[in-house]
């Protein structure tokens, strides 16, 4: 993971202005950076997202294909996910420095987003037992400081709205064989329902108090933090412990609730921009990478 | 809490109506800087066709014979008597290893420090062991460039009380070509903190001593938390910096007293948020603008 290193004294600081509610950028404890989000950035994939939180940046691209169902789940769709830790990033990522952080990151991802909860995965089903859309989920890091997971819960979430996932219809054939027929419209095509998807809120626990949204310089001065991911009615559907320090069960209860509180308040301004960006269609003036 | 989501938008680079600017002396990659054979070629020009052509981004200096292109983004050249900002990233035998935003790392060597004790203490095999009790990895110091190593390396000192450990406080870093250079890199503002501008980019910025503590020679670093009020003009002066910086204004004492006062009527933490930045600093520029006259 990417790291800081910084001086006892600088953690002194920060951690008494945890304390005293004013962190070193003059945010709350429970204030998010300014965030930006743009989707429909990368033109070859079926959705894409670019979030830019502070100054973490992570990219997002949904790739839809056919695939075979999981035996298990005849009629259900997947989703996969890769996280590439670029080097742009940080140096440390070069080579394979980054391939551990991207195998805990896509992990983490696939049980909070691959479920049923999460993403209707029924629709996902072309025809049961034998063909199915699996969405694959690439995530590339361009920039850290801090928070990845939070940002790139956001980056997917935008981005499965921005899916479009071309409509196919099932047509026998005379020997009673099946073929796929992909609609001639290339603008007829069915969304994902992103209502359920969660977005996952990150608390470090720093000194006696627990912050959101920490940036590399404040996760130097915490041991552990809490994950927890939520959905835009409050549910908590996935929590891991990060991090090597301890902590104590009153605590976890504490940041659960703070996690549940932030985690929903986050959906909404998420989906008002969304929908604000989708009606102002191609009238509005993409920015990229070159903003 | 607090969430601020928004589509991204390109960043307007504000320029002040008949501001005049040196575009003359401005080059980009590729341009040619002469056609004269009659000069040499320095640092960041290649010969193109027997044209001096730029092969960076920046301003040309020509020093009798000589042209040069120094870059505008680019990490910290060092240069003798320039007040810098750093980081410890090893404690080796008889130095210690500093990262400067520099090329290279830089060095502090033990016996360009004041040591507790006086000036002219022996340096001890004893002093030698205990280095790491002096700076340890990730203090902060800062320091002056005593001399350049001829690979571009930088050797410091610390050899002046207003040099050595850095307490609480917090680093911000920018771009090393946007810290003015000036007979004083250390300034107590008048808005209640203390700011270090190191000519190498790294900006410390820490409450304001209440009596100068000599005895410690620079090593006791004080563990009293500091008050809110303090805390909160250092965040602000924070973000303004960063906000200055974003838009290229050059940082000295009075631009970012300028700044800090512009940005009043604001939160702390709205001071990031563009349009805010876009104001502060266009008031901070008019003022700046005016007070050149």
């Amino acid at each position: 993971m990417a790291t800081v290193q910084i001086s006892e004294a600088e953690k002194l600081y920060v951690v008494h202005g945890v304390r005293d509610d004013l962190r070193v950028d003059g945010r709350g404890c429970e204030d998010y950076r300014h965030t930006e989000i743009e989707t429909d950035v990368v033109s070859n994939t079926d959705g894409s997202a670019k979030v830019t939180l502070g100054h973490t940046n992570v990219l997002v691209g949904i790739k839809a294909e056919i695939g075979k169902p999981k035996p298990m789940l005849p009629d259900e769709g997947y989703l996969e996910f890769f996280v590439d830790c670029s080097a742009n990033a940080t140096p440390e990522f070069e080579g394979r420095g980054g391939e551990g952080l991207g195998i805990e990151l896509s992990n983490t991802l696939y049980k909070v987003f691959s479920n049923k909860q999460s993403v209707d995965l029924k629709s996902l089903c072309i025809s049961p037992g034998e063909h199915c859309w699996v969405l694959y989920v690439d995530v590339l890091l361009l920039q850290c400081d801090g928070n990845l997971f939070d940002a790139i819960s956001v980056a997917i979430k935008a981005a499965l709205f921005n899916t479009k996932i071309p409509k196919v219809r099932i047509a026998e054939e005379e020997d009673g064989g099946k073929e796929i027929e992909l609609s001639d419209d290339p603008y007829d095509c069915v969304r994902v329902n992103v209502e359920n998807v969660p977005c996952i809120v990150t608390l470090c626990k720093i000194g006696h108090r627990h912050v959101v949204d920490a940036t590399l310089q404040e996760k130097a001065c915490s041991v552990a933090s809490l994950l927890i991911s939520v959905t835009h009615k409050g549910l908590v559907t996935c929590v891991r412990k990060l991090g090597g320090g301890s902590l104590d069960p009153e605590s976890i209860f504490e940041m659960t609730e703070t996690g549940k509180r932030v985690g929903k308040a986050l959906h909404a301004p998420l989906m008002e921009l969304l929908q604000k960006e989708e009606s102002l269609g191609s009238k509005r003036q993409k920015v990229g990478f070159l903003g | 809490m607090a969430v601020d989501m928004r589509l991204p938008a390109i960043l307007k680079q504000i320029s002040l109506s008949g501001s005049k600017g040196a575009a003359a002396s401005l080059v980009v990659p590729g341009d040619v800087i002469t056609t004269d054979t009659g000069f040499m070629r320095g640092h960041g020009t290649y010969l193109d066709e027997e044209k001096l052509t730029a092969s960076v981004a920046g301003e040309v200096e020509r020093v009798n014979k000589l042209i040069c292109v120094r870059p505008l983004k680019t990490r910290y050249n060092g240069e003798v008597g320039d007040v810098v900002v750093g980081r410890i990233a090893e404690v080796q035998q008889k130095r210690w290893k500093v990262e400067t935003s520099s090329r290279l790392d830089s060095v502090l060597l033990l016996s360009s420090v004041n040591l507790p004790g006086g000036e002219l203490r022996r340096r001890s095999a004893e002093d030698e062991l205990s280095m790491r009790d002096y700076l340890q990895e990730g203090d902060l110091i800062s320091a002056e460039v005593q001399a350049v190593f001829s690979d571009g390396a930088l050797s410091l000192h610390t050899r002046s009380l207003k040099y050595g450990k850095l307490g609480q406080g917090v680093l911000v870093q920018v771009s090393p070509s946007l810290v003015k250079r000036q007979k004083t890199h250390f300034h107590n503002l008048p808005c209640g903190a203390s700011i270090i501008l190191g000519n190498n980019g790294y900006i410390w910025l820490h409450p304001t001593p209440m009596q100068q503590d000599e005895e410690a020679g620079g090593y006791y670093t004080s563990t009293e938390p500091v008050a809110l009020s303090d805390r909160e003009v250092i965040s602000r002066l924070r973000n303004c910096i960063l906000a200055l910086a974003a838009h290229k204004v050059m940082l000295f004492d009075t631009s970012v007293l300028y700044c800090y006062e512009s940005s009043l009527s604001h939160q702390i933490k709205d001071i990031l948020k563009p349009e805010v930045t876009e104001e502060v600093v266009l008031q901070t520029r008019h003022r700046l603008a005016d007070q050149e006259g």
